[in-house]
């Protein structure tokens, strides 16, 4: 415990309080469906282990939006996941070296902790047209992917796009985009959303990192301590669902009132995810709560199968 | 954030909709915030290091470090023990061998020019932004349910009703401030200090030709009323400025890999892929290439500040005044990479400030009774519309025709679309292209430099350059993300 004792003291350097960071522990806890009794245990995972876990971090087609909400992440806070509990060893975004010196930093990773390291994978991978619509340095998509993936101890999508396609896949999707799943023919755990809460693939990992397996997940690849449960099933504004008290029109006394968005098009009865619980951005919100119905972006294929956006499910 | 904002207003042009003065207001503070939070990241977080050795930090004394802070910052937080603490950290995080972010780059290159202390402060600054912009992106969730993609616009308003309370709009003021303040007392000195170590750079990188469709509508007069003004500057004549038309704009694909021979205004747009190899005399770009009445024109914090500069605004030509007096430098090297970074935190002090106001004017129509945050509209069979918007970035457009009640066609030109295309059917180099032209490169094999010219722009994609040594003629690629 003499790492731990250190890294409590470390903490405290920083302005963070030990009450704070068991805080942020238990919140982690509950959000991965633990009981309080591995508290203590999660917080061991970030007890600045000897050896930081190393990430390898993909960017296929994408916006780098998912990217952008673990830049978000406040539990832990963003330089702590990056300088003290994980090892980032490749991500384009906020890497200083670019170009031939950041591709040797991919190889190098990959070859070091070759069945080691995790694979968060951003964005779908083209397969038409022998993947001419993405390429890095000349390889497409596909070559990296097929070469970094099976390399490594677990593959995490992280968004829609990478666990099943996403805006690239949608009709008629021109460049045959495919999530890695699918494209690698390999099991992956997907983390979609458009973004995702970065809370979601904090806990994944943690999970993996405490428990030394990857969490429980359902048909789709889907850790169910975050997707097991309808949008609709735990929506703050259920009950008026059950009174049959609706928002017909935005910016109406109904919609001021906090009504229920199922008649605007809201998707939350056929989307699996945690919103309503978790919330974004330190949970000061959620899409229905600023009075926007669900779109169901952690669904499968939900840019053909949930529009149009704004009409009643049928 | 920003292309929802130009579809939402694509199609309310489309089918003749005018949103009520609060969803104006909202939409403002929502982009207001996008300028704060997304500045301070592209500062320190994607482009800082190309002029910051973080490895150098750690020789700093910890003690002249505090007293440069103090000299040059007004930092919340510093002082000797302070910096000792963040020099531990990294040292810590260095001494462990897995350099993360900072690994295989390009420290103790020679173009790196700040001694160790200002190398430690700003390292220091890194590390704060990374958690300031993560609280700053809160303001976002507010209104907009999250961050990033925020939700809560539709054609003919916003959906937030619910939100507009006293509590939540302290909340959002309560995060503006501390945002603000950081970009006040921290962002703007932090570049005062960097770019007065690198003032050679105020005569690299510059380009000729300046567009903004300009943002952030005060009233519901357009373009009069943007608090960034619109407006075209060709050929560096800041005298000659004049008001900027969509009809001016066409995109080439001479060189991009698009079937087609002409260009095309984006209503009457195409979108046809042609892919083939790289090939740098004909197509080597999936980019168009956007010109306005033929010119090739930068878009973005630069193009803004000019034009803003020329037409007089006065919120933005003090501060111009202010940084090329503090850094001792004339207003023509803004022409350059330098002036574009330091345009970027320019025009933030400026839309941050003005976004105490926004707050104060949704409070007032509230207090009157004021709520409306939507006007109903119904789809015309059809119609055609145009969503201008000046973003983080640069100008963007959207451009939508419908026909039955439905999209007939749809284009957008990006503001990295104008920036780093490839060149046009007459052969004029894109913005990026001419900006890299007799840059200084010390060492071909870790062109620092040329990450420098090409992060000023804050491109959104990742782009090719390949460094030619003229004496060897050696050929080496440098990709810049």
């Amino acid at each position: 415990m003499r790492e731990a004792k250190d890294f409590y003291k470390r903490l405290s350097e920083k302005g963070i309080s030990r009450r704070d960071f068991m805080k942020y522990c238990g919140m982690l806890t509950a959000t991965m469906g633990l009981s309080s009794s591995f508290v203590p245990k999660v917080a061991e995972v970030f007890a600045a282990p000897k050896q930081r876990p190393p990430v390898v971090w993909l960017h296929f087609a994408e916006c780098t939006g998912c990217t952008e909400a673990v830049l978000r992440s406040m539990y832990p806070w963003i330089d702590e996941l990056v300088l003290e509990i994980l090892s980032i060893e490749y991500l384009e975004t906020i890497f200083a070296a670019a170009g031939q010196q950041m591709e040797e930093n991919l190889k190098a990773a990959v070859e070091k902790y070759n069945g080691k390291f995790i694979c968060v994978v951003e964005g779908a991978i083209a397969t038409k047209y022998g993947g001419a619509y993405g390429k890095i340095g000349g390889r497409t998509f596909l070559e990296i992917a097929k070469e970094v993936c099976p390399k490594a101890a677990a593959v995490v999508c992280l968004g829609t796009c990478s666990s099943y396609g996403g805006v690239q896949a949608a009709k008629p999707n021109p460049g045959g985009y495919k999530g890695v799943g699918d494209a690698l023919g390999i099991k992956t755990v997907n983390i979609p959303g458009c973004p995702p809460n970065p809370i979601n693939l904090v806990g994944t990992v943690v999970n993996y990192l405490l428990l030394g397996k990857l969490p429980e997940c359902d048909d789709l690849g889907r850790p169910l301590f975050a997707y097991g449960k309808s949008i609709h099933d735990q929506c703050p504004r259920r009950s008026h669902y059950e009174n049959d008290e609706f928002v017909e029109e935005f910016g109406s006394e109904e919609a001021a009132n906090g009504y229920c968005l199922y008649k605007m098009g809201c998707k939350g009865p056929d989307t699996y995810n945690n919103c309503p619980i978790a919330k974004f951005n330190d949970g000061t919100s959620f899409p229905i709560q600023a009075g926007h119905p669900c779109i169901g972006c952690s669904e499968p294929d939900f840019w053909d199968k949930m529009s149009p956006f704004f009409q009643e499910s049928g | 954030m920003v292309h929802y904002l130009s579809s939402v207003r694509a199609v309310e042009d489309a089918v003749g909709v005018k949103i009520p003065d609060n969803a104006r207001i909202i939409r403002n503070l929502m982009h207001g915030a996008q300028f704060q939070h997304d500045h301070i990241v592209h500062f320190y977080h994607l482009h800082a290091l190309d002029w910051v050795d973080v490895v150098s930090a750690l020789k700093a004394d910890p003690k002249k470090t505090a007293a440069l802070a103090d000299n040059v910052s007004n930092a919340p937080w510093g002082g000797a023990v302070y910096f000792k603490n963040v020099q531990q950290r990294l040292k810590t995080f260095v001494d462990s061998g897995q350099l993360g972010p900072f690994n295989n780059a390009y420290w103790g290159h020679p173009a790196y020019k700040l001694p160790p202390e200002a190398n430690l402060m700003a390292t220091a600054h890194y590390i704060e932004a990374l958690r300031l912009q993560a609280k700053a992106a809160r303001m976002h969730a507010i209104f907009g349910g999250k961050n990033p993609h925020l939700q809560s616009f539709v054609v003919g308003g916003v959906t937030c009703v619910k939100d507009l309370t006293p509590d939540r709009i302290a909340e959002f003021l309560y995060l503006w401030k501390e945002t603000q303040d950081f970009v006040k007392n921290v962002y703007l000195p932090d570049i005062l200090a960097v770019a007065s170590f690198y003032k050679d750079w105020g005569a690299i990188g510059g380009t000729t030709n300046f567009l903004a469709w300009g943002d952030l509508p005060e009233s519901e007069k357009e373009p009069e009323s943007l608090f960034m003004p619109r407006g075209v500057i060709l050929n560096r004549d800041l005298k000659g400025v004049k008001m900027a038309n969509h009809e001016a704009v066409t995109e080439h694909v001479a060189h991009s890999w698009y079937e087609g021979k002409t260009d095309r205004h984006p209503f009457n747009g195409e979108t046809k892929p042609q892919h083939g190899d790289y090939d740098t005399n004909g197509k080597y770009s999936w980019l168009k290439a956007p010109r306005y009445e033929g010119a090739p024109c930068e878009v973005g914090p630069l193009a803004r500040v000019l034009v803003a500069y020329a037409w007089g605004k006065k919120e933005i030509k003090d501060l111009v005044n202010t940084v090329a007096t503090k850094l001792s430098i004339p207003v023509t090297a803004l022409f350059s990479t330098l002036g574009r970074t330091a345009a970027r935190c320019i025009e933030t002090v400026a839309i941050g400030n003005a976004m105490e106001g926004w707050v104060m004017e949704l409070v007032g129509n509230l207090k009157k009774g004021n709520t409306a945050t939507y006007t109903p509209w119904t789809m015309p069979k059809s119609g055609m519309g145009v969503g201008l918007n000046d973003v983080a970035r640069g100008s963007l457009g959207h451009w939508i025709r419908i026909e039955n009640k439905k999209i007939a066609n749809y284009q957008y030109v990006v503001p990295s679309t104008w920036n780093l295309c490839p060149r046009d059917a007459e052969g004029k180099l894109g913005p990026v292209e001419e900006s890299l032209i007799g840059t200084p490169v010390a060492d071909p094999k870790r062109p620092v430099e040329i990450l420098r010219t090409v992060h000023s722009f804050d491109p959104c994609i990742a782009c090719g350059v390949h460094v030619i040594d003229p004496d060897s003629n050696q050929v080496y690629k440098v990709k810049a993300v």
